[in-house]
This record gives C-alpha cells, sequence and structure tokens, in this order.
C-alpha cells in the first residue's frame, strides 16, 4: 500500500494546483475590481476604494431585493429541509413499494435543464391563473432545493444506529417521544447544513427567480437587470463580492457541522455524492 | 467498520419480524415520504405533463386552442433557425461535457488515490466555487475574457500581443469555456465516487503481475471507473444544452442558444406553444445523444478490459 501512497507524480500534483487556480480565479477578480477606483473592471488597478460598497446601501431598489430575497431563502431552505425530512426518513428507515422510483423522482430536478423546469412551473402558474410572485419563486426553489436536501438528509440518517430508536421504544417512548428525543438530536447536524446550503441556493439561484417571480426582484434578479448598464458594474461587483462572501461563510459552516457528524458514522462522499 | 457487521447479524431477526408488519412498513414509508412525492407531483410531473399537452397546441394572441396539431414540432424540427440552435446548443453542450470530464478526471484520480488524509479538505475546496452564484461566475468570465480583460491585459503585459483583442469574449469558445468552469464541480464529485468504489487489492494484484503504472492504469482503474464517468458525463452534458444565461452574457451573435429561443417563446415572443413544443424536442434529442455517449462510454470500458 505504501508504495501505492507514495507514488503521486510530480505533475498529478502540479495538476491538481493549476486546476484549483483555474476555479478560483474567475471568482477571485470579483473581489479585485469591486475595491478599483475606476468604473470598468481593467488592469492596471487605478486606486482603492470603497465607495462602490457605501452606493449599495443608498440604492433602495438594491435593500428591497436583498430583503426578498432573504424572505424567498428562509422560506424556501425551511420548506425543502422539511419535505427533505419527511423523505429521506422515509428512504432510510421504511421499505416500500416505489422507494427508488420516487427517490428519482425527488433528485430529478438536479440533472433536468432548469430552464425547462422553470418554464413549464410557469405555465401551470399561469394556466392555474395564479399571479407571479414570491411566493411562486419560493415554489419553485423549494423543488430545486429539495434534491440538495434529500442527499445531505439521507446520509445524515443512514449514519445512526437504529438499535438506539429501539431501545427508546422498547423502554416505553411513544414513536414521537423516540424521535424528539433520540433521533432528533442525532440527525440534527443533518438538518442544519441542510437549511444552510438550500438557504444559500435560493439566495444564488438565478433561472427560476427570473421566470417565476412578478414585480418583485430577488438579488440576483436584480443584479441581472444591472448588467444591461455598464455603469452599475462595479456597485454589482461589489454586490457580488459580498453575496459570495455570505455564501462561503454559510457553506464552511454547513460543512463543519456536516462533518462533526460524519466523523460519527464515516460518511463519505461531500455535500453533493 | 461495524456497521456491515451489525446488519448481517441483525438481519435474521428483522425477517421474521417483519413478514406481518410488511403491510404497515409499506404504508408507514409511503405515508410518510407521500407530502414530498405529492409536491414534486404537482410542481414537476404536472407542469411537465402540460408542457407536452401545450406543445400539441396553437395560440391564437391570448387564447390557447386545443385542437390537436403537430405544427410545432414541423417549425421546431425543420425551421432553420431553430435546426441550427438546437445543433449548436448541442455541439456545444458535447464539447463541454467532454472538456469538463477530461479536465476532471486526473483531479478526481489524484484526491482519491494520493489525497491521504486531506481527501475531505481537497473535496471542500473544489465545491466551494460551484456554490457561489452561477450569474456572477459568468460575470467574471465577462471581466476576464473582455476587450478591456484580464486576458489582454496580461498578454499586452507579457508583451506576447501589442493591442487589446476582441477575439476572446462574445463567440462560441468564450461559452464552451464559462460553462467547462461552471460545470467542473460536478464532473469531480461522481468520478471521485466511483474510483473511491474501486478494491484497491486489484490495482495491487496488476502491479505484482507486473504491470506498469500506465498499463495498470488503463486496464484496471479506467474501465472501474467508467460508471462514473458515465453520470459526469450524463449530469454535465443535459442541463448545458438548456443554459441560456451564459449564451447571453458571454456568446455573442454566435454564441446563442437553444434556450435564448426558449425563453424568448415565453417572454417577448409569447407563443407558449411553440416554446414548449422547442423544450420537449431539446429534452428528447439531448437525451438521446446522451445515451449515445453512454453506450460508447460502456463499449469502450468493456473493449479495454
Amino acid at each position: 500500500m505504501k508504495t501505492l501512497r507514495n507514488f503521486a507524480p510530480s505533475w498529478l500534483k502540479t495538476y491538481a494546483f493549476l486546476y484549483v487556480i483555474f476555479l478560483y480565479l474567475p471568482v477571485i477578480f470579483l473581489p479585485i475590481f469591486s475595491v478599483n477606483t475606476s468604473a470598468t473592471p481593467k488592469f492596471p488597478l487605478s486606486g482603492f476604494t470603497f465607495k462602490w460598497y457605501g452606493d449599495l446601501t443608498r440604492t433602495p431598489a438594491l435593500t428591497d431585493a436583498a430583503w426578498n430575497s432573504l424572505l424567498v431563502g428562509v422560506s424556501a431552505s425551511l420548506l425543502s429541509t422539511i419535505f427533505g425530512i419527511c423523505a429521506a426518513r422515509a428512504i432510510t428507515r421504511y421499505r416500500f413499494p416505489g422507494r427508488r422510483t420516487i427517490n428519482g423522482l425527488l433528485m430529478a430536478p438536479l440533472v433536468l435543464p432548469e430552464i425547462i423546469v422553470a418554464v413549464s412551473m410557469l405555465l401551470v402558474m399561469l394556466q392555474l391563473g395564479l399571479s407571479l410572485s414570491l411566493i411562486t419563486v419560493v415554489f419553485g426553489h423549494v423543488l430545486i432545493c429539495i434534491p440538495y436536501s434529500l442527499s445531505v438528509l439521507t446520509s445524515g440518517f443512514e449514519g445512526f444506529d437504529r438499535s438506539l430508536e429501539e431501545a427508546s421504544s422498547d423502554l416505553g417512548e411513544s414513536a414521537f417521544g423516540t424521535f424528539r428525543r433520540v433521533t432528533l438530536p442525532m440527525v440534527s447536524p443533518a438538518i442544519i447544513s441542510s437549511l444552510l446550503v438550500s438557504f444559500t441556493i435560493s439566495l444564488d439561484e438565478f433561472i427560476m427567480a427570473f421566470f417565476l417571480t412578478g414585480t418583485e426582484a430577488t438579488l440576483p434578479v436584480y443584479i441581472w437587470g444591472q448588467l444591461r448598464f455598464a455603469a452599475k458594474l462595479p456597485g454589482v461587483l461589489a454586490l457580488g463580492t459580498l453575496l459570495l462572501a455570505g455564501s462561503i461563510v454559510l457553506l464552511t459552516i454547513a460543512e463543519i457541522v456536516r462533518r462533526r457528524a460524519s466523523n460519527r458514522t464515516q460518511n463519505m462522499g461531500g455535500i453533493i455524492a | 467498520m461495524t456497521a456491515p457487521a451489525e446488519g448481517i447479524a441483525a438481519l435474521p431477526v428483522v425477517r421474521k419480524q417483519r413478514n406481518p408488519v410488511l403491510q404497515s412498513e409499506a404504508a408507514r414509508g409511503l405515508g410518510l415520504i407521500s407530502p414530498t412525492f405529492i409536491y414534486a407531483v404537482i410542481f414537476l410531473v404536472i407542469p411537465i405533463v402540460l408542457v407536452i399537452a401545450n406543445s400539441f397546441w396553437t395560440q391564437n394572441y391570448l387564447t390557447i386552442d386545443r385542437t390537436f396539431t403537430l405544427e410545432n414540432y414541423r417549425i421546431a424540427l425543420t425551421d432553420p433557425i431553430y435546426r441550427d440552435l438546437l445543433m449548436r446548443s448541442l455541439w456545444i453542450s458535447l464539447l463541454v461535457s467532454f472538456f469538463t470530464v477530461v479536465l476532471a478526471y486526473p483531479i478526481a484520480f489524484f484526491i482519491s488515490f494520493h489525497g491521504g488524509k486531506h481527501k475531505g479538505l481537497w473535496l471542500f475546496l473544489i465545491t466551494i466555487p460551484f456554490w457561489t452564484s452561477y450569474l456572477l461566475r459568468v460575470m467574471s468570465w465577462k471581466v476576464i475574457l473582455g476587450y478591456n480583460g484580464v486576458l489582454n491585459a496580461t498578454l499586452m503585459g507579457l508583451g506576447i500581443t501589442n493591442g487589446p483583442s476582441d477575439a476572446f469574449l462574445y463567440n462560441t469558445s468564450a461559452v464552451v469555456i464559462t460553462l467547462t468552469h461552471a460545470w467542473a464541480t460536478f464532473a469531480v464529485l461522481p468520478i471521485f465516487v466511483s474510483l473511491e468504489k474501486i478494491d484497491r487489492s486489484l490495482v495491487e494484484a496488476a502491479t505484482d503481475l507486473g504491470d506498469g503504472p500506465l498499463r495498470r492504469f488503463l486496464r484496471i482503474t479506467l474501465p472501474l471507473s467508467a460508471p462514473g464517468i458515465i453520470s459526469a458525463t450524463l449530469i454535465v452534458m443535459i442541463p448545458t444544452v438548456g443554459d441560456f444565461v451564459t449564451p447571453r452574457l458571454v456568446g455573442g451573435k454566435d454564441g446563442v442558444m437553444i434556450a435564448n429561443a426558449i425563453q424568448a417563446q415565453f417572454g417577448k415572443a409569447a407563443n407558449w406553444p411553440l416554446g414548449a413544443a422547442l423544450s420537449v424536442t431539446t429534452m428528447a434529442v439531448v437525451t438521446a445523444m446522451a445515451a449515445s455517449v453512454v453506450l460508447v462510454i460502456r463499449m469502450a470500458a468493456r473493449r479495454i478490459r
């Protein structure tokens, strides 16, 4: 085994570093140009400023969009986590006909072109005569968050020892009592992780929000509107940097929480697998 | 490590108990999953059925005529505009899935075989950029590839070019680069998972029997990781075909894809049935393409073995 371990050709290591640079490079330019005094993002940098960030707080349309995103994100993450808990619990705990099919259906939004999911939901909403609003955006976001919630929660639920639950019910706890006092504390890392991950997805999601919102914009929809004006670019870069920082913080917390739990149960595979 | 052993030990006991309660176990499971299932039916299955239905109808200004017609499909398949857009979208998504998988394989291999203690950290590093807003990542490529962009500045700074070039942005290759970057994580993870599943003793056996690193890789590791390559290809190829943000922002005239046409039919052009027919056609064609690619990979994997 040792010979295999140590046989990491240096080109492979170099490649790995280059690949990570390729992944991060585009992302790094957002914060760099967001503190540049020039209105067009180009090198050489002309000077350091925070004025683009200052302008953000004085834009009412932006603060509205931020508030809308927060509302949508919180509702979508709560709903998708609740739906995810039901489904993950059913899939890991019980055997029933159609289990794999239903699981496949719930994971489907992950591999379908997003525009097709969005457009079909739009058709339903319009033909039902529902007016488009933030609520329809929440419906859309819940649908695309469910696959992520489900995989995080399934790997969290799979890990724990079922005999603890059996012991609890043998000792006279009701089914609900067992869930609340034994199951819930063990699976709460997965639940927190699912909440954070789906909130982040909702916060950054554009296509569903673009099709399903009425007059109220979420942050990505607002950004999309601003991209048409070259003069607004620095503001967009500043906003983008803030969103980026927010997402990374949330995901790092989610990962730490998830890893603490999976160290106990030895699950591999990360957020997606 | 104890989990499988416990599972085996517990199995006979569970078997004995299950038969009488089989009915109720199935009922409980179905009952528990039903809210989520019903949600997916209402917001995914019914909408898609409705799109398919719409694609056979026609629209007269604001009213929908529900007599069955194949006219929309005739337009979607024969109108040169849509045919070209569809062919280009398929070509772009084929290129993107090829590049993402080829670029992702070595990194997945590196993490799985040489990641050591830091496997988790590497995976986390690779997933982070993926979670950042897709819109923002596309925008950063615009900043990099643009006329005043980072790439031009670097090339001029190094003395490779004299003046800025507009050749990098607003064309098909800009779309391919941006999408290859955007989907990188989605390709690494499935390949990594399938590499992790490979029994390391097979690789050692090949070494003991005298295979060099390259032969060992080609005959053992690569064929056994085919499932990962297949799922990576699928997970990149199908969604890519329906992207409309990247073509809009970095594609210019040459980079327009079928999703932009679909979006126009549901927006300004307001011809839902045609938009629906375009969506269904796109799905059908990309599924066919994905299926043939999967077939080719499977055959190749079998041939090597």
